[in-house]
Protein backbone atom coordinates (compact mmCIF):
# COMPACT_ATOMS: atom_id res chain seq x y z
CA UNK A 1 0.00 0.00 0.00
CA UNK A 2 1.24 3.36 -1.11
CA UNK A 3 1.78 5.97 1.84
CA UNK A 4 -0.38 9.39 1.41
CA UNK A 5 3.06 11.03 1.34
CA UNK A 6 3.95 8.93 -1.40
CA UNK A 7 0.78 9.93 -3.61
CA UNK A 8 1.34 13.88 -2.92
CA UNK A 9 5.03 13.30 -4.57
CA UNK A 10 4.03 11.45 -7.15
CA UNK A 11 1.29 13.75 -8.04
CA UNK A 12 4.09 16.79 -7.46
CA UNK A 13 6.36 15.73 -10.73
CA UNK A 14 3.13 14.29 -12.73
CA UNK A 15 2.09 17.56 -12.64
CA UNK A 16 5.49 19.28 -12.77
CA UNK A 17 6.11 17.08 -16.06
CA UNK A 18 2.92 17.38 -17.82
CA UNK A 19 2.09 21.13 -16.99
CA UNK A 20 5.81 21.92 -18.49
CA UNK A 21 6.18 19.56 -21.36
CA UNK A 22 4.01 21.59 -23.76
CA UNK A 23 5.18 24.85 -23.20
CA UNK A 24 8.70 23.86 -22.64
CA UNK A 25 8.76 21.87 -26.13
CA UNK A 26 7.05 24.73 -28.15
CA UNK A 27 9.32 27.43 -26.76
CA UNK A 28 12.87 25.52 -26.95
CA UNK A 29 12.28 24.06 -30.86
CA UNK A 30 10.79 28.05 -32.07
CA UNK A 31 12.37 30.42 -30.02
CA UNK A 32 15.44 28.44 -28.58
CA UNK A 33 16.96 26.63 -31.40
CA UNK A 34 16.43 28.91 -33.75
CA UNK A 35 18.50 31.66 -32.36
CA UNK A 36 20.90 29.37 -31.72
CA UNK A 37 20.99 28.05 -35.18
CA UNK A 38 20.52 31.78 -36.61
CA UNK A 39 24.49 31.98 -34.94
CA UNK A 40 25.12 29.32 -36.48
CA UNK A 41 23.98 29.66 -40.24
CA UNK A 42 25.43 33.05 -40.15
CA UNK A 43 29.04 31.27 -40.96
CA UNK A 44 27.53 29.85 -43.74
CA UNK A 45 26.60 30.92 -47.40
CA UNK A 46 23.26 28.96 -47.95
CA UNK A 47 20.03 28.71 -49.36
CA UNK A 48 17.77 26.21 -47.19
CA UNK A 49 18.24 23.69 -49.03
CA UNK A 50 20.21 20.72 -48.11
CA UNK A 51 22.68 20.82 -45.33
CA UNK A 52 24.96 24.23 -44.57
CA UNK A 53 27.92 22.75 -46.27
CA UNK A 54 29.73 26.13 -47.47
CA UNK A 55 31.27 27.41 -44.51
CA UNK A 56 32.82 31.30 -45.27
CA UNK A 57 33.91 32.25 -41.76
CA UNK A 58 32.90 35.83 -40.70
CA UNK A 59 32.59 36.84 -44.41
CA UNK A 60 28.69 37.52 -44.00
CA UNK A 61 29.70 39.34 -40.74
CA UNK A 62 32.15 41.33 -42.90
CA UNK A 63 30.35 41.97 -45.97
CA UNK A 64 27.37 43.27 -43.85
CA UNK A 65 29.51 45.88 -42.12
CA UNK A 66 31.09 47.01 -45.72
CA UNK A 67 27.86 47.38 -47.18
CA UNK A 68 26.51 51.13 -47.58
CA UNK A 69 22.65 50.19 -46.92
CA UNK A 70 22.77 48.08 -44.16
CA UNK A 71 25.55 50.40 -42.33
CA UNK A 72 22.12 53.27 -43.43
CA UNK A 73 19.69 51.10 -41.52
CA UNK A 74 21.86 50.45 -38.28
CA UNK A 75 22.11 54.39 -37.86
CA UNK A 76 18.21 54.56 -38.94
CA UNK A 77 17.88 52.60 -36.33
CA UNK A 78 19.38 54.86 -33.85
CA UNK A 79 17.87 58.00 -34.88
CA UNK A 80 14.50 56.01 -34.08
CA UNK A 81 16.23 55.45 -31.32
CA UNK A 82 17.63 58.49 -30.37
CA UNK A 83 13.92 60.80 -31.24
CA UNK A 84 12.36 57.98 -29.24
CA UNK A 85 14.04 58.41 -26.17
CA UNK A 86 15.47 62.33 -26.00
CA UNK A 87 11.88 63.60 -27.69
CA UNK A 88 8.92 61.16 -27.37
CA UNK A 89 9.69 59.51 -23.16
CA UNK A 90 9.64 63.14 -22.58
CA UNK A 91 6.99 64.64 -23.99
CA UNK A 92 5.40 61.09 -23.19
CA UNK A 93 5.82 61.91 -19.38
CA UNK A 94 4.90 65.89 -19.99
CA UNK A 95 1.37 64.37 -21.20
CA UNK A 96 0.98 62.14 -18.38
CA UNK A 97 1.88 64.40 -15.50
CA UNK A 98 -0.47 67.45 -17.04
CA UNK A 99 -3.41 64.43 -17.74
CA UNK A 100 -2.77 62.18 -14.15
CA UNK A 101 -4.29 65.26 -11.92
CA UNK A 102 -7.26 65.84 -11.29
CA UNK A 103 -7.86 67.86 -14.46
CA UNK A 104 -11.22 67.79 -16.02
CA UNK A 105 -11.57 65.96 -19.26
CA UNK A 106 -8.34 63.97 -18.12
CA UNK A 107 -10.13 60.28 -19.35
CA UNK A 108 -10.88 61.80 -22.71
CA UNK A 109 -7.51 62.99 -23.41
CA UNK A 110 -5.80 59.72 -21.58
CA UNK A 111 -8.10 57.10 -24.48
CA UNK A 112 -7.38 59.41 -27.45
CA UNK A 113 -3.69 59.68 -26.92
CA UNK A 114 -3.70 55.89 -26.57
CA UNK A 115 -5.70 55.22 -29.76
CA UNK A 116 -3.26 55.46 -32.48
CA UNK A 117 -1.25 52.23 -30.18
CA UNK A 118 -4.38 50.18 -30.88
CA UNK A 119 -3.96 50.39 -34.25
CA UNK A 120 -2.36 47.52 -36.26
CA UNK A 121 1.32 49.31 -37.48
CA UNK A 122 0.46 48.27 -41.30
CA UNK A 123 -2.30 50.67 -41.10
CA UNK A 124 -1.06 53.70 -38.96
CA UNK A 125 1.46 53.40 -42.08
CA UNK A 126 -0.89 53.19 -44.97
CA UNK A 127 -3.34 56.10 -43.39
CA UNK A 128 -0.09 57.96 -43.06
CA UNK A 129 0.89 56.83 -46.04
CA UNK A 130 -2.21 58.87 -47.54
CA UNK A 131 -1.44 62.01 -45.43
CA UNK A 132 1.74 61.97 -46.91
CA UNK A 133 0.67 61.79 -50.80
CA UNK A 134 1.52 65.06 -52.36
CA UNK A 135 -0.79 64.49 -54.97
CA UNK A 136 -4.50 63.76 -52.44
CA UNK A 137 -3.34 63.53 -48.82
CA UNK A 138 -3.31 66.36 -45.92
CA UNK A 139 -0.23 67.18 -46.66
CA UNK A 140 -1.24 68.49 -50.47
CA UNK A 141 -4.56 69.86 -48.12
CA UNK A 142 -2.10 71.87 -46.59
CA UNK A 143 0.58 72.85 -49.10
CA UNK A 144 -2.34 73.89 -51.70
CA UNK A 145 -3.85 76.22 -49.35
CA UNK A 146 -0.91 78.44 -48.72
CA UNK A 147 -0.90 78.26 -52.64
CA UNK A 148 2.48 75.76 -52.94
CA UNK A 149 2.92 73.05 -55.17
CA UNK A 150 3.13 69.80 -52.30
CA UNK A 151 6.02 67.78 -52.02
CA UNK A 152 6.23 63.99 -52.09
CA UNK A 153 8.37 63.72 -48.63
CA UNK A 154 8.14 60.08 -48.83
CA UNK A 155 9.73 60.05 -52.21
CA UNK A 156 12.07 62.68 -50.61
CA UNK A 157 15.57 60.91 -49.72
CA UNK A 158 16.35 63.71 -47.15
CA UNK A 159 12.41 63.78 -45.84
CA UNK A 160 11.44 60.21 -46.12
CA UNK A 161 12.93 59.42 -42.64
CA UNK A 162 11.21 62.61 -40.83
CA UNK A 163 7.95 61.31 -42.32
CA UNK A 164 8.47 57.79 -40.61
CA UNK A 165 9.70 59.49 -37.05
CA UNK A 166 6.64 61.34 -37.09
CA UNK A 167 4.83 58.05 -37.61
CA UNK A 168 6.68 56.33 -34.85
CA UNK A 169 5.59 59.08 -32.57
CA UNK A 170 2.26 59.12 -33.42
CA UNK A 171 1.63 55.94 -32.57
CA UNK A 172 3.60 55.00 -29.67
CA UNK A 173 3.65 58.53 -27.73
CA UNK A 174 0.02 57.11 -25.95
CA UNK A 175 1.35 54.07 -24.79
CA UNK A 176 4.31 55.44 -22.76
CA UNK A 177 2.18 57.82 -21.67
CA UNK A 178 0.29 55.51 -20.03
CA UNK A 179 2.77 53.22 -18.42
CA UNK A 180 3.10 56.93 -16.84
CA UNK A 181 0.04 57.47 -15.79
CA UNK A 182 -0.06 54.12 -13.95
CA UNK A 183 3.19 54.45 -12.26
CA UNK A 184 1.94 58.23 -11.27
CA UNK A 185 -0.96 56.37 -9.55
CA UNK A 186 0.75 54.28 -7.87
CA UNK A 187 2.15 57.04 -6.00
CA UNK A 188 0.93 57.34 -2.49
CA UNK A 189 -1.65 59.97 -1.51
CA UNK A 190 -0.07 60.85 1.61
CA UNK A 191 3.37 61.55 0.58
CA UNK A 192 1.60 63.90 -2.19
CA UNK A 193 -0.84 65.64 0.67
CA UNK A 194 2.52 66.00 2.79
CA UNK A 195 4.32 67.74 -0.30
CA UNK A 196 1.58 70.23 -0.86
CA UNK A 197 1.21 70.82 3.12
CA UNK A 198 4.95 72.04 3.16
CA UNK A 199 3.91 74.43 0.01
CA UNK A 200 5.47 72.70 -2.73
CA UNK A 201 3.50 73.75 -6.03
CA UNK A 202 3.15 71.72 -9.06
CA UNK A 203 6.44 71.69 -10.78
CA UNK A 204 8.81 70.83 -7.73
CA UNK A 205 6.63 68.11 -6.92
CA UNK A 206 6.79 67.02 -10.41
CA UNK A 207 10.45 67.13 -10.38
CA UNK A 208 11.52 66.50 -6.76
CA UNK A 209 8.53 63.90 -5.97
CA UNK A 210 6.62 62.17 -8.83
CA UNK A 211 9.81 61.66 -11.61
CA UNK A 212 12.24 60.58 -8.91
CA UNK A 213 9.81 57.65 -7.73
CA UNK A 214 8.94 57.39 -11.28
CA UNK A 215 12.39 56.04 -12.25
CA UNK A 216 11.43 51.99 -12.26
CA UNK A 217 8.55 53.24 -14.38
CA UNK A 218 10.90 55.55 -16.93
CA UNK A 219 13.74 52.44 -17.11
CA UNK A 220 10.82 50.49 -18.22
CA UNK A 221 9.83 52.50 -21.03
CA UNK A 222 12.82 53.28 -21.81
CA UNK A 223 13.75 49.49 -22.49
CA UNK A 224 10.39 48.93 -23.98
CA UNK A 225 11.23 51.78 -26.32
CA UNK A 226 14.85 50.41 -27.06
CA UNK A 227 13.29 46.71 -28.29
CA UNK A 228 10.60 48.03 -30.13
CA UNK A 229 12.59 50.48 -31.92
CA UNK A 230 14.89 47.68 -33.00
CA UNK A 231 12.82 45.82 -34.25
CA UNK A 232 11.07 47.91 -36.48
CA UNK A 233 9.45 46.66 -39.52
CA UNK A 234 5.59 47.18 -40.31
CA UNK A 235 5.85 50.75 -40.46
CA UNK A 236 8.17 50.89 -42.82
CA UNK A 237 6.61 48.75 -45.48
CA UNK A 238 3.75 50.81 -46.62
CA UNK A 239 5.48 53.91 -46.08
CA UNK A 240 8.77 53.53 -48.21
CA UNK A 241 9.60 49.81 -48.74
CA UNK A 242 12.76 51.03 -47.29
CA UNK A 243 13.00 53.45 -50.21
CA UNK A 244 13.96 55.89 -52.14
CA UNK A 245 17.12 54.42 -52.67
CA UNK A 246 17.80 52.43 -49.48
CA UNK A 247 18.15 55.47 -47.37
CA UNK A 248 15.20 54.27 -45.05
CA UNK A 249 15.57 50.43 -44.27
CA UNK A 250 15.56 49.45 -40.59
CA UNK A 251 17.37 46.30 -39.82
CA UNK A 252 14.84 43.79 -40.06
CA UNK A 253 13.38 45.62 -43.33
CA UNK A 254 16.71 45.27 -44.76
CA UNK A 255 16.88 41.53 -43.12
CA UNK A 256 13.46 40.73 -44.98
CA UNK A 257 14.88 42.51 -48.14
CA UNK A 258 18.44 41.21 -48.33
CA UNK A 259 18.44 37.55 -46.70
CA UNK A 260 14.55 36.53 -46.50
CA UNK A 261 13.36 37.49 -49.94
CA UNK A 262 16.44 36.15 -51.81
CA UNK A 263 16.83 32.75 -49.37
CA UNK A 264 20.07 34.00 -48.17
CA UNK A 265 19.89 32.04 -45.22
CA UNK A 266 23.50 32.95 -44.00
CA UNK A 267 23.46 36.33 -44.53
CA UNK A 268 20.29 36.74 -43.41
CA UNK A 269 21.04 35.17 -40.11
CA UNK A 270 24.21 37.63 -39.72
CA UNK A 271 22.15 40.47 -39.72
CA UNK A 272 19.75 38.85 -37.40
CA UNK A 273 22.80 38.18 -34.93
CA UNK A 274 23.51 41.78 -35.24
CA UNK A 275 20.05 43.14 -34.01
CA UNK A 276 20.23 39.81 -31.66
CA UNK A 277 23.53 41.18 -29.81
CA UNK A 278 22.54 44.25 -29.78
CA UNK A 279 19.25 43.67 -27.65
CA UNK A 280 21.21 41.38 -26.08
CA UNK A 281 24.04 44.39 -24.89
CA UNK A 282 20.85 46.30 -23.76
CA UNK A 283 19.27 43.70 -22.01
CA UNK A 284 22.19 43.25 -19.64
CA UNK A 285 22.02 46.79 -19.05
CA UNK A 286 18.96 46.11 -17.76
CA UNK A 287 19.14 42.95 -16.08
CA UNK A 288 18.95 44.13 -12.60
CA UNK A 289 16.21 46.54 -13.01
CA UNK A 290 13.78 43.84 -14.95
CA UNK A 291 14.51 39.98 -13.84
CA UNK A 292 14.83 40.87 -9.68
CA UNK A 293 12.28 39.37 -8.29
CA UNK A 294 11.45 40.88 -4.59
CA UNK A 295 10.04 37.63 -3.27
CA UNK A 296 11.91 35.89 -4.12
CA UNK A 297 11.62 32.85 -2.00
CA UNK A 298 7.69 33.07 -1.05
CA UNK A 299 5.49 30.15 -2.35
CA UNK B 1 -2.67 84.58 -8.80
CA UNK B 2 -6.16 83.56 -10.03
CA UNK B 3 -5.58 84.51 -12.89
CA UNK B 4 -2.43 83.23 -13.38
CA UNK B 5 -3.84 79.85 -12.78
CA UNK B 6 -6.44 80.27 -15.05
CA UNK B 7 -3.85 81.61 -17.79
CA UNK B 8 -1.98 78.21 -17.10
CA UNK B 9 -5.03 75.79 -17.56
CA UNK B 10 -5.71 77.91 -20.58
CA UNK B 11 -2.61 76.87 -22.52
CA UNK B 12 -2.92 73.77 -21.09
CA UNK B 13 -6.20 73.03 -22.63
CA UNK B 14 -5.05 74.66 -25.78
CA UNK B 15 -1.90 72.49 -25.87
CA UNK B 16 -4.28 69.42 -24.76
CA UNK B 17 -6.72 70.07 -27.75
CA UNK B 18 -4.03 70.51 -30.23
CA UNK B 19 -2.65 67.44 -29.75
CA UNK B 20 -5.98 65.59 -30.00
CA UNK B 21 -6.32 67.27 -33.33
CA UNK B 22 -3.03 65.84 -34.60
CA UNK B 23 -4.32 62.35 -33.26
CA UNK B 24 -7.51 62.42 -34.46
CA UNK B 25 -7.99 64.36 -38.04
CA UNK B 26 -5.97 61.58 -39.87
CA UNK B 27 -8.21 59.01 -38.73
CA UNK B 28 -11.28 61.28 -39.78
CA UNK B 29 -9.49 62.17 -43.03
CA UNK B 30 -8.78 58.25 -43.69
CA UNK B 31 -12.17 57.32 -42.36
CA UNK B 32 -14.44 60.12 -44.57
CA UNK B 33 -12.19 59.64 -47.67
CA UNK B 34 -13.00 56.20 -48.13
CA UNK B 35 -16.45 58.35 -49.08
CA UNK B 36 -14.84 60.24 -51.40
CA UNK B 37 -14.54 60.48 -55.33
CA UNK B 38 -11.25 60.44 -56.61
CA UNK B 39 -10.88 64.07 -57.89
CA UNK B 40 -12.70 64.88 -54.38
CA UNK B 41 -9.89 63.63 -52.89
CA UNK B 42 -7.65 65.79 -54.69
CA UNK B 43 -9.16 69.13 -53.72
CA UNK B 44 -11.29 68.77 -50.54
CA UNK B 45 -9.24 66.11 -48.18
CA UNK B 46 -10.59 67.80 -45.09
CA UNK B 47 -14.28 68.71 -45.10
CA UNK B 48 -17.49 66.08 -45.64
CA UNK B 49 -17.59 64.69 -49.19
CA UNK B 50 -19.92 66.28 -51.24
CA UNK B 51 -21.26 63.55 -53.33
CA UNK B 52 -21.02 60.54 -51.01
CA UNK B 53 -19.65 57.24 -52.99
CA UNK B 54 -20.55 54.27 -51.46
CA UNK B 55 -19.10 51.92 -53.62
CA UNK B 56 -15.91 51.99 -52.29
CA UNK B 57 -17.25 50.20 -49.04
CA UNK B 58 -20.16 48.09 -50.64
CA UNK B 59 -17.56 46.44 -53.33
CA UNK B 60 -15.11 45.29 -50.37
CA UNK B 61 -18.05 43.87 -48.39
CA UNK B 62 -19.49 42.38 -50.82
CA UNK B 63 -15.50 40.73 -52.04
CA UNK B 64 -15.12 37.27 -50.80
CA UNK B 65 -11.44 37.62 -50.25
CA UNK B 66 -11.88 40.51 -48.25
CA UNK B 67 -13.47 38.31 -45.89
CA UNK B 68 -11.26 35.27 -46.03
CA UNK B 69 -8.51 37.65 -44.88
CA UNK B 70 -10.39 38.17 -41.82
CA UNK B 71 -11.52 34.52 -41.48
CA UNK B 72 -8.14 33.43 -41.30
CA UNK B 73 -6.73 35.95 -39.12
CA UNK B 74 -9.96 35.17 -37.03
CA UNK B 75 -8.21 31.60 -37.07
CA UNK B 76 -4.76 32.51 -36.55
CA UNK B 77 -5.76 34.82 -33.66
CA UNK B 78 -8.12 32.19 -31.49
CA UNK B 79 -5.69 29.27 -32.53
CA UNK B 80 -2.81 31.31 -30.65
CA UNK B 81 -5.00 32.51 -27.98
CA UNK B 82 -6.29 29.73 -26.83
CA UNK B 83 -3.07 27.98 -26.02
CA UNK B 84 -1.02 30.72 -25.14
CA UNK B 85 -3.55 30.78 -22.51
CA UNK B 86 -3.94 27.19 -22.08
CA UNK B 87 -0.20 26.40 -21.82
CA UNK B 88 1.38 29.77 -20.34
CA UNK B 89 -1.23 29.35 -17.45
CA UNK B 90 -0.36 25.55 -16.55
CA UNK B 91 3.63 26.87 -16.79
CA UNK B 92 3.23 29.56 -14.46
CA UNK B 93 0.96 27.49 -11.93
CA UNK B 94 3.93 25.22 -11.33
CA UNK B 95 6.15 27.82 -11.03
CA UNK B 96 3.54 29.58 -8.66
CA UNK B 97 2.56 26.72 -6.60
CA UNK B 98 4.97 23.58 -7.09
CA UNK B 99 8.19 23.59 -5.38
CA UNK B 100 11.02 21.88 -6.92
CA UNK B 101 14.65 22.24 -7.70
CA UNK B 102 14.49 23.71 -11.14
CA UNK B 103 12.31 25.91 -10.84
CA UNK B 104 13.68 29.52 -10.56
CA UNK B 105 16.19 27.81 -13.33
CA UNK B 106 13.45 27.13 -15.62
CA UNK B 107 11.82 30.45 -14.91
CA UNK B 108 14.50 32.34 -15.96
CA UNK B 109 14.79 29.89 -18.84
CA UNK B 110 11.45 31.81 -20.16
CA UNK B 111 12.41 35.28 -19.15
CA UNK B 112 15.44 34.80 -20.83
CA UNK B 113 13.55 34.30 -24.12
CA UNK B 114 11.89 37.88 -23.55
CA UNK B 115 14.60 39.84 -24.98
CA UNK B 116 15.06 37.25 -28.27
CA UNK B 117 14.34 39.61 -31.11
CA UNK B 118 11.47 37.58 -33.18
CA UNK B 119 13.76 39.22 -36.31
CA UNK B 120 16.92 37.24 -35.46
CA UNK B 121 14.86 33.74 -35.20
CA UNK B 122 13.00 34.19 -38.57
CA UNK B 123 15.30 32.36 -41.25
CA UNK B 124 15.67 29.29 -38.79
CA UNK B 125 12.18 29.45 -38.08
CA UNK B 126 10.98 29.49 -41.60
CA UNK B 127 13.16 26.07 -42.13
CA UNK B 128 12.18 24.23 -39.14
CA UNK B 129 8.38 25.00 -39.68
CA UNK B 130 9.15 23.85 -43.39
CA UNK B 131 11.09 20.81 -42.20
CA UNK B 132 8.41 19.75 -39.70
CA UNK B 133 5.73 20.31 -42.81
CA UNK B 134 3.23 22.74 -41.66
CA UNK B 135 4.02 25.01 -44.42
CA UNK B 136 0.24 25.89 -46.18
CA UNK B 137 -1.22 25.06 -43.42
CA UNK B 138 -2.49 27.65 -40.40
CA UNK B 139 -0.16 25.74 -37.91
CA UNK B 140 2.59 28.05 -39.86
CA UNK B 141 1.43 30.82 -38.20
CA UNK B 142 0.17 29.57 -34.81
CA UNK B 143 2.99 27.78 -33.68
CA UNK B 144 5.68 30.50 -33.58
CA UNK B 145 3.11 32.86 -32.77
CA UNK B 146 2.57 30.62 -29.58
CA UNK B 147 6.41 30.13 -28.82
CA UNK B 148 7.36 33.99 -28.98
CA UNK B 149 3.40 34.64 -26.75
CA UNK B 150 4.81 32.38 -23.97
CA UNK B 151 7.12 34.26 -22.18
CA UNK B 152 5.64 37.62 -21.36
CA UNK B 153 2.09 35.60 -20.57
CA UNK B 154 4.09 33.67 -18.26
CA UNK B 155 5.62 36.43 -16.14
CA UNK B 156 1.58 37.56 -15.83
CA UNK B 157 0.27 34.84 -14.84
CA UNK B 158 2.99 33.99 -12.04
CA UNK B 159 2.44 36.89 -10.79
CA UNK B 160 -1.30 36.64 -10.41
CA UNK B 161 -1.50 33.34 -8.86
CA UNK B 162 1.57 34.30 -6.73
CA UNK B 163 -0.86 36.51 -4.68
CA UNK B 164 -3.98 34.32 -4.28
CA UNK B 165 -4.35 33.56 -0.99
CA UNK B 166 -2.20 30.42 -0.20
CA UNK B 167 -5.39 29.49 2.40
CA UNK B 168 -7.42 27.94 -0.13
CA UNK B 169 -4.58 26.52 -1.73
CA UNK B 170 -3.67 24.43 1.54
CA UNK B 171 -7.05 23.57 2.59
CA UNK B 172 -7.33 21.80 -0.82
CA UNK B 173 -4.48 19.90 -0.86
CA UNK B 174 -5.70 18.66 2.79
CA UNK B 175 -9.01 17.35 1.50
CA UNK B 176 -6.85 14.98 -0.48
CA UNK B 177 -7.29 17.84 -4.22
CA UNK B 178 -4.40 16.82 -6.60
CA UNK B 179 -2.50 20.07 -8.23
CA UNK B 180 -4.05 19.27 -11.53
CA UNK B 181 -7.66 19.34 -9.88
CA UNK B 182 -6.54 22.43 -8.08
CA UNK B 183 -5.87 24.31 -10.89
CA UNK B 184 -8.91 24.00 -13.19
CA UNK B 185 -11.07 24.18 -10.55
CA UNK B 186 -9.79 26.77 -8.34
CA UNK B 187 -6.89 28.50 -9.59
CA UNK B 188 -8.54 29.00 -13.39
CA UNK B 189 -11.90 29.84 -12.44
CA UNK B 190 -10.37 32.25 -10.04
CA UNK B 191 -8.28 34.04 -12.30
CA UNK B 192 -10.79 35.86 -14.88
CA UNK B 193 -8.86 38.91 -14.85
CA UNK B 194 -5.76 37.69 -16.01
CA UNK B 195 -6.77 35.00 -18.18
CA UNK B 196 -8.89 38.49 -19.95
CA UNK B 197 -5.53 40.51 -19.76
CA UNK B 198 -3.41 37.50 -21.42
CA UNK B 199 -6.19 36.85 -23.95
CA UNK B 200 -6.71 40.37 -25.31
CA UNK B 201 -2.53 41.16 -25.44
CA UNK B 202 -2.28 37.88 -27.32
CA UNK B 203 -5.20 38.26 -28.98
CA UNK B 204 -4.55 41.60 -30.46
CA UNK B 205 -1.02 40.74 -31.24
CA UNK B 206 -1.86 38.20 -33.58
CA UNK B 207 -3.97 39.91 -35.15
CA UNK B 208 -2.12 43.35 -36.15
CA UNK B 209 0.98 41.00 -36.70
CA UNK B 210 2.61 41.15 -40.47
CA UNK B 211 5.93 40.10 -40.29
CA UNK B 212 5.42 36.63 -39.29
CA UNK B 213 2.58 35.35 -41.72
CA UNK B 214 4.10 37.01 -44.83
CA UNK B 215 7.24 34.87 -44.15
CA UNK B 216 5.53 31.96 -43.62
CA UNK B 217 2.36 31.98 -45.97
CA UNK B 218 2.44 31.74 -49.41
CA UNK B 219 -0.78 30.32 -50.31
CA UNK B 220 -2.95 33.37 -50.99
CA UNK B 221 -5.91 31.24 -49.06
CA UNK B 222 -4.53 31.66 -46.21
CA UNK B 223 -3.19 35.23 -46.15
CA UNK B 224 -3.74 37.09 -42.99
CA UNK B 225 -5.54 40.27 -43.48
CA UNK B 226 -2.47 42.78 -42.83
CA UNK B 227 -1.09 40.84 -45.67
CA UNK B 228 -4.63 41.00 -47.76
CA UNK B 229 -4.32 45.42 -47.06
CA UNK B 230 -0.83 45.12 -48.62
CA UNK B 231 -1.99 43.33 -51.64
CA UNK B 232 -4.77 45.87 -52.11
CA UNK B 233 -2.59 48.34 -51.52
CA UNK B 234 -0.16 46.82 -54.30
CA UNK B 235 -3.29 46.55 -56.90
CA UNK B 236 -4.89 49.70 -56.40
CA UNK B 237 -1.67 51.74 -55.57
CA UNK B 238 -2.89 55.48 -55.79
CA UNK B 239 -6.69 54.94 -55.54
CA UNK B 240 -6.83 55.72 -51.65
CA UNK B 241 -10.43 56.04 -51.81
CA UNK B 242 -10.48 52.43 -52.41
CA UNK B 243 -7.44 51.94 -49.90
CA UNK B 244 -8.81 54.05 -47.51
CA UNK B 245 -12.21 51.99 -46.95
CA UNK B 246 -10.28 48.99 -46.53
CA UNK B 247 -8.38 50.61 -43.64
CA UNK B 248 -11.44 51.80 -42.45
CA UNK B 249 -13.18 48.73 -42.43
CA UNK B 250 -10.64 47.50 -40.35
CA UNK B 251 -10.15 50.17 -38.05
CA UNK B 252 -13.64 50.55 -36.86
CA UNK B 253 -13.78 47.05 -35.23
CA UNK B 254 -10.33 47.75 -33.57
CA UNK B 255 -11.48 51.27 -32.01
CA UNK B 256 -14.91 49.07 -30.72
CA UNK B 257 -13.14 46.48 -29.67
CA UNK B 258 -10.30 48.54 -27.73
CA UNK B 259 -13.42 50.78 -26.05
CA UNK B 260 -14.67 47.30 -24.69
CA UNK B 261 -11.79 45.66 -23.35
CA UNK B 262 -9.56 48.72 -22.76
CA UNK B 263 -9.56 47.89 -18.87
CA UNK B 264 -7.50 44.60 -19.85
CA UNK B 265 -5.34 45.65 -22.40
CA UNK B 266 -4.12 48.84 -20.21
CA UNK B 267 -3.69 46.83 -17.33
CA UNK B 268 -1.90 44.09 -18.91
CA UNK B 269 0.53 46.81 -20.93
CA UNK B 270 1.20 48.28 -17.58
CA UNK B 271 0.63 46.09 -14.97
CA UNK B 272 3.15 43.51 -15.47
CA UNK B 273 6.02 45.31 -14.89
CA UNK B 274 4.71 48.81 -12.73
CA UNK B 275 4.76 47.48 -9.77
CA UNK B 276 7.33 48.46 -7.51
Amino acid sequence: MRSPKLDALLSRYYTIIIFLIPALTIFTLFVVLPIGEAAYYSFFRWNGYGAPEKFVGFKNYEFLFKNRVFIMSLKNNFYIIAISLFVQLPFALLIALMISDKLRGAAFFRTVFFLPFILAEIVTALIWAYIYDGNYGLVAAIWGFFGAEAPFVLGDKDWALVAILIVIFWKFFGIHMMIYIAGLQAISKEVLEAAKVDGAGPITTAFRIKIPMLIPTIKLSVFLSLLGSLQLFDIIMPLTGGGPSNVTHSMVSYLYYFGVMRMKVGFGSAVGVVIFLICLFIAIGYQRTLMRDDNENKF
Amino acid sequence: MIMKTNFRTYYLYLLLFFLAGVIIIPLYVSVIGGFKHTGELRTNSLGLPINWKFENYTSLLANSDFWLFLWNSTVYAVGTTFFVVLFASMTAFVFAHVKFVANKFLYNYFLLGLMFPFATAILPLFLRVRDFGLLGTSWAVIIPQIAFGLGFSIILFRGFFRQMPKEIFEAAVCDGCSYTQFYFRFTLPLSTPILATVSVITLTGSWNNYLLPLIMINDESLYSWPMGIMVFRGEYFTDWGKILAYVSLTLVPAVVFFFALQKYIVAGLTGGAVKE
